[in-house]
């Protein structure tokens, strides 16, 4: 019979505001098991965590249970108090009381019982408890981060520096994501390149640093500490450690109309080419889309042309395996697509053109060599007009926007606008906004700059209409602090478009078993304790992959997710999950159903002798557990048709005794 | 109010990963539902075994409701299909012996969706109390 101690927290007001704890400790005292029961107004709080350790060693508790918030919030922290005190920590069972009674019940009477019931089940299950012990497997010091952006090269970089082999994983030819295409960073107006190609170098040149460019992963297998990963390394017909990066091939090339992706399609590469000068690693890579060479077989220029003999038309895509003891998902964002957005003419006039595209126009390494000019005539454009939140913070439009604030386009438009005003003083700009919203430092400073010392025009309403008329752009808006219609001329349209997740993300997430919100962002362990790590043991989240953000919470949470790695892999050994399946050989007989679910391939089979009747031996075939393997999801205990399979800590007699304690 | 008003006994298995957060989450915004609902915690939703089911059934329940990942979310990958089809089949069989379809429900809630958990289960509470008492599995020396 265990000795149960049973502990009600208030959570201050949290809990005892609409459950009276005392009622709750003095009815559980009552229940089988219990012999002590004691109510506190912050358990998880050091004094309450002590009265938790007295109490089990004054009364000899072997199992306690403790009423207060989710276990998801601070099942470990009791765990550990019940393991200093001697108890094995596997022998606390919590009662969530806030989060599922407390905070949504109104009526004190109601919540009340509502808690006795949870307090019940939970200690119908810790009767039922048995001690568990944690195995523990090695970690590979290895760190994989996926995205070379400036949120993957901050983690890699940060990782690598306190001496961890780290790989990075790009999809494009060159690390350096949306900031390589960036102009200037507000509010600091510091050049983007400047401060990024140096760190992309540092990555390059970092003695712990791989780099898999033009690559992606395909498969993940295996749990914290011991991943094996699968990367696609994709051909890109060009021999990467013999290519000079001297570009001739780039520029002898024959097929010169392909769409150049690095300035969103506003002017053409080769179909050989570098993305941009500072890439890293600075190799050419063939587009085999547009390549005559690979589509045809007659050209071959760029063979001809390159001194280093790097072109290989031959080449195959290569998979390679690698282990990891941890991983980091850095997939960062892309703009939406305005396409759908008919009322503001995107797909109709060139001159209505999205931020990312304004950012390539102004950068002296763009389509224009930096000069602001309509897309569509190559004129100085005089009006230009910036439309904020397209997309942005619309549950209306839902099956093309998006419902969240993309949150750095405020910024980024007073800084489109107020370069604008300082390249081109002629020029007049009106900024159409929903709200401003500058919470950062010296943000508000930055936005109050362009408005009043840049003679930037802010106008509070919404764009409804935006129609090309003639070789101008007519643009239908209201101005909701005046209270009127505008319609207002223009030469140029930048739309401010939302930002969602990479495409990528997704399959990723399902790969890595990690969570996703609604908008395929990741889902962090705890939204505010701890924000760069996923629920997924051992992933890891860093950037605009986990909420729409800006550099500096970029590189901090990159940093912070660096530092949670570091902590892993500094690790020799990790404790695993003891909860898992365990076979009971003298119930199963070995027909395999169990093996069959088994997404991890945990299960095998071996022969075992059994003593028969009349001392003869049988050998009997019986399914084996290997533990280090198991996830302790519980696929085979169903599955089980004699019963001989179950798991530990969450056992068949535990939960039917749950139910059995709620339907009472 | 009535005195004798029907309060149904609802049982809801959530799994760890995503249900189970995603009513913490429901909680952490204080969106409402009837406290009828009492959550048992599974690290997935493939290890709700049928036995626990009829058990619950057995005892009195009026309902019991599945909650887990989405399809393709499952946090071990695939336990969520064996759910599904299991408890398709179990249904029917439950359903053939008088426990309406309505007391029975599988809900993929992601740990991100506190609003559908709240909802979810405020449809449910509905649902079952329209049903009344569950008397067709109740084993009645159960009851005390
Ligand atoms: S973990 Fe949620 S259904 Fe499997």
């Amino acid at each position: 019979m265990q000795r149960i101690g049973v502990f009600v927290c208030w959570c201050g007001s949290n809990i005892a505001g609409t459950v009276d704890v005392k009622a709750v400790a003095e009815a559980l005292k009552n229940e089988p098991g219990v012999v002590h029961s004691a109510n506190y107004q912050y358990m998880c709080s050091q004094a309450g965590q002590e009265l938790i350790k007295d109490a089990i060693k004054e009364h000899k508790l072997t199992g306690i249970v403790v009423c207060s918030c989710s276990p998801r919030m601070h099942e470990g922290t009791f765990r550990k108090t019940a393991e200093a005190a001697g108890l094995n920590p596997y022998m606390v069972e919590i009662a969530n009381i806030r989060e599922q009674c407390s905070w949504i019940h109104k009526d004190i009477a109601e919540g009340t019982e509502k808690a006795i019931v949870l307090g019940r089940t939970a200690i119908a299950k810790v009767n039922l408890n048995a001690p568990l012990m944690a195995g523990e497997s090695p970690v590979t010091k290895r760190a994989l981060v996926i995205g070379g952006g400036i949120a993957g090269i901050q983690t890699a970089l940060d990782i690598a520096d306190a001496g961890f082999e780290v790989d990075i994983v790009e999809t494009k030819p060159t690390i350096g994501g949306k900031m390589a295409q960036l102009d200037k960073t507000f509010p600091t107006l510091d050049c983007a390149a400047c401060i990024l190609t140096p760190k992309m170098v540092d990555v390059a040149q970092h003695e712990k640093i791989k780099i898999y460019s033009y690559s992606e992963v395909v498969d993940v297998r295996g749990f914290v500490g011991n991943f094996e990963v699968t990367i696609k390394k994709r051909a890109r017909f060009v021999k990467e450690d013999i290519c000079t990066g001297c570009g001739l091939c780039t520029e002898k090339c024959p097929q010169k109309k392909v769409p150049n992706e690095f300035n969103l399609g506003m002017d053409n590469r080769r179909a050989i080419y570098i993305p941009f000068a500072q890439a890293v690693p600075k190799v050419a890579t063939i587009d085999p889309n547009y390549c005559t060479m690979l589509k045809t077989g007659k050209c071959g220029v760029c063979a001809k042309v390159c001194t280093a003999n790097a072109i290989d038309y031959t080449q195959k895509d290569e998979f390679i395996d690698q282990k990891y003891g941890a991983i980091v998902a850095a997939t960062g964002f892309n703009p939406i697509s305005m396409e759908k957005f008919d009322e503001f003419a995107y797909s109709q006039s060139k001159d209505v053109i999205t931020s990312l595209e304004f950012e390539r126009l102004m950068n002296a390494a763009g389509p224009t060599a930096g000069k602001l000019v309509r897309p569509s005539d190559g004129k100085h454009p005089q009006k230009i007009v910036f439309v904020q939140c397209v997309g942005s913070r619309c549950a209306a439009c839902a099956e093309k926007g998006k419902e969240y604030c993309s949150k750095i386009c405020c910024m980024y438009t007073a800084k489109h606008a107020m370069l604008t005003r300082d390249k081109y003083p002629d020029t007049d700009v009106t900024v159409f906004y929903i709200d401003v919203r500058t919470p950062g430092k010296n943000f508000d400073e930055f936005y109050r700059r362009a408005a009043e010392e840049y003679g930037v025009h802010y106008i509070k309403g919404m764009v409804g209409k935006i129609s090309p008329e003639g070789d101008k752009l007519m643009v239908r808006a209201s101005d909701l602090l005046a209270n009127k219609q505008i319609n207002m001329e223009a030469d140029l349209v930048v739309l401010a478009a939302a930002i969602e997740p990479d495409k990528s993300a997704r399959p990723l997430a399902t790969m890595l078993t990690a969570s996703m919100d609604t908008n395929d962002f990741f889902t962090e362990a705890h939204p505010k304790l701890r924000p760069v790590e996923s629920p997924t043991a051992g992933v890891f989240l860093s950037g605009c992959c986990q909420g729409p953000k800006d550099i500096p919470e970029t590189v901090s949470q990159a940093g912070a997710a660096a530092a949670k790695v570091i902590g892993l892999l500094a690790k020799d050994k990790l404790k695993g999950n003891p909860c898992v399946a365990h076979s009971d050989e003298m119930m199963c007989n070995g027909c395999s159903s169990c093996e069959k679910v088994c997404p991890y391939g945990a299960i095998t089979y071996e022969d075992k002798e059994f003593r028969g009747p009349n001392r003869t031996t049988l050998i009997r075939r019986i399914a084996k557990v290997n533990e280090a393997i198991c996830q302790g999801c519980g696929c085979c205990t169903v599955a089980c048709p004699s019963g001989a399979m179950d798991l530990k800590g969450f056992a068949s007699k535990q939960i039917m005794a749950e139910v059995d304690a709620i339907c009472k | 109010m009535q005195v004798n008003e029907f309060k149904p006994k609802i049982v809801a298995f959530c799994c760890n990963w995503c249900s189970y957060a995603g009513a913490d989450l429901a909680g952490s915004n204080r969106l409402a539902y009837p406290a009828e609902v009492k959550v048992i915690r599974v690290p997935c939703s493939c290890r709700v075994n049928p036995m626990f089911i009829l058990r619950a059934f057995q005892r009195g329940a009026d309902g019991v409701i599945i909650c887990g990942c989405h399809p393709g979310d499952c946090h071990y990958t695939s336990g969520n299909y064996y759910t599904r089809r299991r408890m398709a089949l179990l249904f029917s069989m439950l359903d053939y012996l008088g426990i309406e379809k309505g007391r029975t429900r599988v809900e993929w809630v992601s740990a991100a969706e506190g609003a559908k958990f709240a909802q979810t289960m405020n449809d449910f509470v509905q649902t079952v109390t329209a049903l009344g008492e569950n008397k067709r599995l109740e084993d009645l020396r159960c009851k005390k």
